[in-house]
């Protein structure tokens, strides 16, 4: 099996409001995957259908290998989850919490990997999570996940609320489990973070993909910024589809250039583009 | 305090439903009782002997007060003002904690004091709203208690002697909103200081006159009676409460000024950096929810009931005195002897709370899902049944500790004063758990909702308690046809100690409860979870 998550034609409406309206999602095993969406794009309704949580109206899905709604207790022994919005119960410390979680699904005890996350995001276990600032509740919910030894991690924008110290120990982490073979589905709106981590990206817009793909192949999708000084002085700029580089370049330099400038386009330009287009 | 204004309308606009709820509550319980004296001791000699029994019981005493005369006014106020004065504290202790500490809890207080709003505004806002709560209440009972005849000037005291302990105890709650970082913790404080306020008014006029009787002085519960509305008027009282308010409500504002949002005095204790090897299991989890919870219900229950126990040896005499009332006591609970039926009447009202409590264990389920606290739950190994046997268990287990512990409270209280314990024990722990069918049937009902409705399982649930509440209370003074009544489960249990028992409506509310807890666990399992 090749395919962590296979999705297609997937639909859920809530009421009048189409949350997804055919999304398709594949992520291979062994890959960070990045999902990319505005607010309300619905990452977080397929998210919870993988979850088994809510039920598709159309479509299919399958996680790793199984019905998400159907087997969704065995599904989730090899799946470790961190939610968006993270909500801990407030009379429970945030030690009992990593334990309870880690033993709700059915996990060995691995103290030394509970307590080297510990350290590493620097958590005080033994407070009550009412007394925890919203990046502290982050991390309890992350450490859960991380000493989990599921296959799959789905991350539901794991880093907000973290400092950038944080945030690189988060990368850190997510790079080891990559190496460890382990798949890693990241919704995510940091797009730096999707930058450095992902090996592919889908991009999700009104319960729609509008792309998928390497970041190299979002590229070849978007338009690259060229610019030159040309001999008489004047300066041009141009937005050149990758297809008609080669004719814009060969036309500059017959002209003649005193400099030139090509720089393919950021995840944040690619990000913008689709955000902001009508849809198709 | 800029900005209180707005706050308030909001606080308002929140507990839209709350408030003239506490407010009809409080003035039903007074009227009601005082149409009740009018029409079932309506001449002087049968109130006199009412009087002298009521008098001489110090159980009574202490669940009810000192009487101060024989005019329905006087047995209206003995019978259930202290009673109205407590419901009063509870509606302003709520209210004010739910505004200030709860908010503050929850964070929304950081949003809100982040626009042009002043430190004080939430504090002040709160106490504002519960003050008009209580000028609402006040201005009602004026309006209602002269009309079943009471003297004006007594029912304009009663009722500003109801409102005043309201106010006293808003004045504790806010006080106890700045010293905890949990509102949870809070509520505690300030119902502790409630619980105290009643044991001490109870022991005082449980006392003889002389001893202990200053007792009743030194709590605001007490107060109420000791304006004595109906008797040589005490108007000057009224200060008392009005007083803590004053001591309390400076402590309150001087402390919030100088503490940071959030935090409280009271520091909050690191607990275990590990999980107990208990808590291991979805059922652990919702033990560990919930037991705390539970543990304040059952020392609730032990208490109240002991002292109702207690009570029962001279409600024969005291029920003797009105013709009317024996025909309702013995209509109301089973057939042999007043005693009996008394005591049969308190174990309906311990199955119904307990219905009460089923409910609110079960609807932990509906507060986990919108809270978000389901969904890292469901997406472990832990399957929705499962996860929702955990807390459905709890409440099965509750309930029936609850019934338990009424009855051997109740018979330890009754058979001690007799001097039969043992017998009484061993016969009202059965007339407790011959409750808990009906009690299942209760809590199948709210898995039902929970599973199929959920949106509106939580304000469903709660209008069928309060409906079973008024039927299985007042259904047989008001009259209720048969099948009206049949429909409720309270109606088909044994109606012990006296009673008969009957096998096959036990076995068949078992089996509806079971039908109905299968059919909610199946609607679960077909929804969709976790989103509120």
């Amino acid at each position: 099996m090749t395919n962590a998550i296979e999705i297609g034609g997937l639909r859920k409406s809530f009421g009048e409001t189409i949350a997804l309206d055919g999304l398709d999602l594949t992520v291979q095993t062994g890959q960070v995957h990045a999902f990319l969406g505005p607010n309300g794009a619905g990452k977080t309704t397929t998210i919870r259908i993988l979850l088994g949580l809510v039920r598709a109206d159309g479509g299919q899905a399958r996680l790793l290998g199984g019905d998400p709604w159907r087997d969704a207790t065995s599904l989730h022994r090899r799946i470790a989850y961190v939610p968006g919005d993270v909500t801990l119960w407030p009379s429970l410390t945030g030690g009992e919490i990593i334990d309870l979680m880690s033993k709700l699904r059915g996990d060995g005890d691995d103290a030394g990997r509970r307590k080297s996350l510990i350290e590493r995001f620097d958590l005080d276990p033994s407070k009550k999570s009412r007394t925890y600032s919203k990046g502290n509740r982050q991390k309890v919910a992350l450490i859960a996940a991380l000493a989990s030894d599921a296959e799959l991690l789905i991350l539901d924008e794991p880093t907000s609320g973290l400092d950038p110290l944080m945030e690189a120990a988060f990368r850190e982490c997510v790079n080891e489990e990559r190496q460890r073979g382990r798949t890693v589905l990241l919704s995510s709106h940091i797009l730096a973070e999707a930058e450095a981590l992902a090996d592919r990206i889908t991009i999700i817009r009104a319960g729609r993909t509008v792309e998928t793909g390497s970041l190299a192949d979002l590229r070849h999708l978007t338009l690259y910024h060229v610019t030159a000084t040309l001999e008489d002085g004047s300066s041009v700029q141009r937005e050149v589809p990758p297809a008609e580089l080669n004719d814009v370049l060969r036309s500059l330099t017959a002209t003649g250039v005193r400099s030139l400038t090509c720089r393919p386009p950021t995840l944040e330009e690619i990000f913008l583009k689709q955000y902001s287009e009508v849809s198709t | 305090m800029t900005g209180a204004g707005v706050l308030a309308r909001l606080a308002v606009r929140r507990d839209r439903i709350a408030l003239p709820v506490c407010v009809y509550v409080i003035v039903i319980m007074l009227t009601v009782n005082g149409y009740e004296f009018r029409k079932l001791y309506p001449t002087a000699a049968s109130r006199l002997a009412l009087a002298a029994s009521g008098e001489s019981n110090p159980a009574l005493r202490f669940l009810y007060g000192r009487l101060d005369g024989t005019s329905i006014g006087a047995l209206t106020v003995w019978r259930i003002g202290v009673w109205a004065g407590l419901a009063a504290a509870l509606s302003t202790i709520f209210l004010v904690i739910r505004h200030t500490r709860g908010d503050e809890e929850a964070g929304r207080l950081e949003l809100v004091g982040s626009a042009a709003v002043g430190r004080f505004a939430a504090l002040g806002a709160s106490l504002v709203v519960a003050a008009e709560t209580m000028a609402l209440t006040i201005l009602l009972l004026f309006a209602v208690l002269p009309l079943l005849g009471l003297p004006f000037a007594g029912s304009v005291l009663v009722a500003l002697s109801v409102g005043a302990c309201g106010l006293a105890f808003a004045g504790v709650a806010a006080l106890a909103a700045q010293l905890t970082m949990s509102a949870r913790a809070a509520r505690g404080i300030a119902l502790a200081v409630l619980g105290v306020a009643f044991v001490l008014r109870g022991s005082g006029d449980a006392g003889v006159t002389g001893g202990l009787s200053w007792l009743t002085w030194t709590s605001p519960l007490g107060w109420v009676q000791l304006t004595r509305p109906f008797g040589e008027a005490r108007w000057w009282v009224l200060c008392l409460p009005l007083a803590v308010c004053a001591v309390c409500l400076p402590g309150a504002f001087a402390l919030d000024a100088r503490r940071d949002l959030g935090a409280g005095l009271l520091p909050e204790r690191p607990g275990r950096s590990t999980a107990s090897a208990a808590l291991r299991s979805p059922d652990a989890l919702a033990w560990r929810l919930q037991r705390g919870a539970l543990f304040g219900w059952l020392g609730g229950y032990a208490a109240l009931f002991a002292i109702c126990g207690a009570a029962a040896q001279g409600i024969g005499q005291l029920v003797g005195t009105s013709s009317a009332l024996r025909t309702e006591i013995s209509r109301l609970g089973g057939q042999s002897g007043i005693v009996d039926a008394y005591l049969a009447g308190l174990m309906l009202l311990a199955g119904v709370v307990a219905g009460a409590y089923a409910v609110s264990a079960v609807l932990r389920l509906r507060s986990e899902e919108t809270g978000g606290l389901a969904e890292p739950v469901l997406a472990t190994c832990v399957g929705r049944v499962r996860w929702a046997l955990g807390h459905v268990l709890v409440a099965v287990v509750g309930s029936a500790l609850l019934l338990a512990v009424a009855g051997v409270a109740t018979g330890l209280g009754y058979g001690l004063r007799t001097g039969s314990a043992g017998a009484e024990v061993s016969r009202m722990l059965g007339a407790g758990l011959g409750q808990l069918p009906a009690v299942l049937v209760v809590a199948g009902v709210a898995v039902l909702a929970f599973g199929l409705v959920p949106r509106w399982s939580v304000p469903g649930m709660w209008t069928i308690v309060g409906v079973l509440v008024v039927f299985q209370l007042f259904g047989p003074l008001l009259r209720f046809s048969h099948w009206v009544m049949d429909v409720s489960p309270f109606t088909h249990v044994p109606h012990l100690p006296g009673g008969a028992v009957s096998v096959t409506p036990l076995v068949w509310l078992c089996v509806i409860a079971v039908a109905f807890t299968l059919a909610g666990l199946s609607a679960l399992r077909r929804r969709d979870a976790g989103i509120g």
